[in-house]
C-alpha cells in the first residue's frame, strides 16, 4: 500500500494531519479492518462472478421497468427503426391512457374476471395441497409415500401447452368423454368451450397440475413436528383426530399464512399463459384477464402505450396487495414473506 | 427415503419390530385403510389415466383408431408410424432439435450465470454483496410489465433471434437465493484451508462447493431446463419465421389449433396416417424427457424447496 499520508519533512506527522489520520483509522476499521480499495482487490473475483447476473437484470429487469415511461406517451413503434429511438420520439401525453383506463368497459370487465378466477382460485385450489399432504402424511410405509410423490409431482413440470391439450383430449368436444357418451347413445359434451364453465375449468387445471407440487412444503412442515408432541398428547389420551387438530394443523399454519401472503400478491396475476391458450375457445367475454388484455391490446393490436399503462396500474395494485397481506399476516402473528 | 425421517417418527423409541408405527399409535381400521387405498389409487389415476391415453393413441395404428372412433384405452395395435412420420426430417423433427437445443444451451447459461452470481453473494462481507443482493431481491417485488419488456427485446434487436428465448428469461432469482443460501451453508472451514492453499474463487467454487452441493445443482438444473423445454409464450411474440418455433408452439398448432402438420398431409388424407396419432405422438414427444428426468432428481426436491422457502 502507498502512504498517502501528508507528512512533515522530519518525518512526523503534522497535528491537522494527526487528526485526519485517527479519522481515517476509524473508518478502515469499522470497514472490517482495511481499506476499501483493498476490500476491492480482495473481493474482484466475487464481484466478476456477480456482474453477468446483474447485467442480466438491469437490462431485462430494470430497463424495462424505465420503459414503463411509454404509458405516459402516445408511444409510436413506426416513427423509428428502433424501439429505443422510437421511445425518445413518441409525443408525451401525460395521464391520458389512464384516464381512457377508467372509462374502459373492457378493462373493467378484465379486472372483474381476475378478481373473480382470483377467488375461485382461492376457495378451490388452496386447500388441496393441503389435504393432500395430510393424506399422504397418513401414510407410514415409505414406498407408498414415494410413489404417491412420484406421481403427484409429475404434472408440475408438463407445460402449459400440454396440460391444456390433455384436457382438451379428456375433456373436449372429441374427448374421451364426450366419445363415450357418445357411444351410450347421449349427445357429446364440451366442457372447454362452455363460457360458464370457464373460470372453473382452469382452476381444476391448476389443480391437476400443482397441487401434487404444492404438497412439498406441507410435508416439510408435518416433518418438523416433533414427535414428542404426539405421545404426549396420546398419553393424554387424545385420539388421532384430536392430535391432528391440536398438533397437527397448527403445525401448518405459519406455511399456509405466508402462502396466502403469496396468494394474495398474486391476485392480479391469474393463470396468464392457460388462458392464453384457451381463450380463443369460449371469447374473451368470459375469459380475459388483465394480463390477457394487456398482451391483446399491446402486442396483437399494437396499442403499446395504453397497455404499458395497464401494466403499471395492475403492477402498483399487486404491489400494495402484498404489502397490506403481509400486514394482514403480522396482524395475525405470524411471520409472512418478510419480517417487520 | 424413510418414512420415519419423513414423519419424524424415528427418534420414537423402541418400535416393535416390522412395525412402522410407534406403540402408542392406534392401529388403522381395516375400513379405513381401504378408503384410504381408493382415495390413493383414484388421485394417481386422475393424474396418469389421461397421459396413458395419450400415449396408447399415439401407438394405435389408423384401423384401431376408427374402430375405438377417437381415443384408445386399451393397447391394440401398436405401432410406431406416428414417430416415424413425424421424426423423419420436417415441421416436428425441426421443431424438436429447435427446442433441444434451446433447452442444453439456455440450461447450461442459466446454470453458469447462477451459479456464479449465488457464490459472488455467499460470502457476506465481501464489497458490493449487499447492493448486489439488493438488486437481486428488488426484482422479486415488482415486475416490468409485458409491454416494456417486449419493447427491450425489440430494441436489442433480438425479436427473431434464439437469444429472444434464453436471455429475457434466463435468470430466476428465486433460483438465485437457493443456490446461495446452499453454498453459504458449505462448511466455512473448508473454504478457508483451500484459500490459505492458494485456490481461487473460481477453483473453490469449482471444486469444493459445487460437489458438496449437488443435490441443490441438480433440482435447479431441472428447474431451468424445464422452464427452457416448456416454453412457448416468449416463441410466439418474439419469434415469426415458423421454422424456428420450438415443439411446444408447434403442438399448440397441431393440437389445439387442430391445423394440419406441414408435409403430412398427403399420408394422413391417403389414410396410411391417423391425425388423432400425430397429435398424441407430438404431445408424447413433448413430456417424454420432463417424465423421464424428473423422478430421478425428485428425491432432492424437498431440501431445494425448503431452503428456499425458510431463507429466500
Amino acid at each position: 500500500m502507498v502512504d498517502t499520508e501528508p507528512r512533515t519533512k522530519a518525518g512526523a506527522p503534522r497535528p491537522a494531519a494527526k487528526k485526519k489520520r485517527a479519522e481515517a483509522v476509524r473508518a478502515v476499521k469499522s470497514a472490517g479492518g482495511i481499506t476499501l480499495r483493498h476490500r476491492l482487490r480482495r473481493d474482484r473475483t466475487l464481484i466478476l462472478m456477480t456482474l453477468p447476473a446483474i447485467l442480466l437484470l438491469v437490462v431485462f429487469a430494470y430497463i424495462p421497468l424505465a420503459g414503463n415511461v411509454v404509458a405516459f406517451q402516445e408511444y409510436d413503434p413506426y416513427v423509428a427503426d428502433n424501439a429505443f429511438q422510437a421511445i425518445l420520439q413518441s409525443p408525451w401525453v401525460g395521464f391520458d391512457q389512464f384516464q381512457q383506463m377508467v372509462n374502459d368497459r373492457l378493462f373493467w370487465s378484465a379486472l372483474r374476471n381476475t378478481l373473480a378466477i382470483f377467488l375461485i382460485q382461492l376457495t378451490l385450489f388452496f386447500p388441496v395441497p393441503v389435504l393432500l399432504a395430510l393424506f399422504i402424511n397418513s401414510f407410514v410405509r415409505p414406498r407408498v409415500r414415494a410413489v404417491a410423490q412420484a406421481v403427484l409431482y409429475l404434472p408440475h413440470f408438463f407445460s402449459w401447452v400440454l396440460v391444456v391439450t390433455v384436457f382438451q383430449q379428456m375433456f373436449g368436444g372429441a374427448g374421451l368423454i364426450a366419445q363415450t357418451l357418445r357411444d351410450h347413445g347421449h349427445d357429446g359434451i364440451d366442457l372447454m368451450t362452455d363460457p360458464g364453465l370457464f373460470k372453473f375449468l382452469i382452476t381444476f387445471e391448476m389443480i391437476w397440475k400443482d397441487a401434487g407440487w404444492g404438497v412439498i412444503v406441507f410435508l416439510a412442515a408435518l416433518a418438523s413436528v416433533s414427535p414428542d408432541l404426539y405421545e404426549a398428547s396420546a398419553m393424554d389420551g387424545a385420539n388421532r383426530w384430536r392430535r391432528m387438530w391440536h398438533i397437527t394443523l397448527p403445525a401448518l399454519r405459519p406455511v399456509v399464512a405466508l402462502l396466502l401472503v403469496l396468494q394474495v400478491g398474486n391476485a392480479l396475476t391469474v393463470g396468464f399463459e392457460q388462458i392464453l391458450l384457451q381463450r380463443t375457445a369460449v371469447g374473451p367475454g368470459a375469459s380475459e384477464v388483465l394480463d390477457t388484455y394487456v398482451w391483446n391490446v399491446g402486442i396483437t393490436n399494437g396499442g403499446f402505450s395504453y397497455a404499458a399503462a395497464v401494466g403499471i396500474v395492475k403492477g402498483i395494485f399487486g404491489l400494495l396487495l402484498v404489502l397490506a397481506a403481509n400486514k394482514v399476516a403480522h396482524l395475525m402473528g405470524e411471520q409472512g414473506v418478510y419480517k417487520k | 427415503m424413510l418414512a420415519g425421517k419423513l414423519n419424524g417418527r424415528q427418534q420414537q423409541g423402541p418400535l416393535v419390530r416390522g412395525r412402522l408405527r410407534p406403540v402408542w399409535e392406534e392401529e388403522p381400521t381395516r375400513a379405513g385403510l381401504a378408503t384410504k387405498g381408493v382415495v390413493l389409487v383414484g388421485v394417481c389415476l386422475a393424474v396418469l389415466f389421461p397421459l396413458w391415453v395419450v400415449i396408447v393413441t399415439s401407438l394405435s395404428s389408423v384401423k384401431t383408431i376408427t374402430e375405438t372412433g377417437g381415443l384408445v384405452v386399451i393397447p391394440r395395435g401398436i405401432t410406431f408410424v406416428a414417430y416415424q412420420e413425424l421424426l423423419g426430417g420436417g415441421q416436428v423433427t425441426r421443431a424438436t432439435i429447435v427446442s433441444l437445443c434451446v433447452t442444453v444451451v439456455g440450461t447450461l447459461f442459466s446454470m453458469t450465470v447462477s451459479v456464479m452470481c449465488a457464490y459472488g453473494l455467499s460470502r457476506s462481507g465481501s464489497v458490493l454483496h449487499r447492493p448486489f443482493l439488493f438488486i437481486l431481491l428488488a426484482t422479486m417485488f415488482f415486475g416490468a410489465g409485458l409491454i416494456p419488456t417486449y419493447l427491450v427485446v425489440q430494441g436489442l434487436g433480438l425479436t427473431d433471434s434464439y437469444l429472444s428465448l434464453i436471455l429475457p428469461s434466463a435468470l430466476n432469482v428465486f433460483n438465485i437465493l437457493v443456490l446461495r443460501a446452499f453454498f453459504m451453508s458449505t462448511a466455512q472451514e473448508l473454504i478457508e484451508s483451500a484459500r490459505i492453499d492458494g485456490a481461487g474463487d473460481f477453483r473453490i467454487l469449482w471444486q469444493i462447493v459445487m460437489p458438496l452441493s449437488r443435490a441443490v445443482i441438480a433440482v435447479i438444473t431441472l428447474f431451468y431446463a424445464v422452464g427452457y423445454w416448456s416454453a412457448w409464450f416468449n416463441a410466439s411474440i418474439y419469434i415469426s419465421d415458423p421454422d424456428m418455433l420450438p415443439l411446444q408452439n408447434i403442438m399448440n398448432q397441431l393440437v389445439l389449433k387442430q391445423e394440419r402438420p406441414v408435409g403430412l398431409a398427403q399420408a394422413i388424407n391417403t389414410g396410411g396416417l391417423s391425425p388423432l396419432a400425430i397429435q398424441m405422438a407430438v404431445m408424447v414427444l413433448a413430456l417424454l424427457p420432463v417424465a423421464v428426468l424428473s423422478p430421478f432428481v425428485q428425491k432432492h426436491f424437498k431440501k431445494g424447496m425448503l431452503t428456499g422457502a425458510v431463507k429466500g
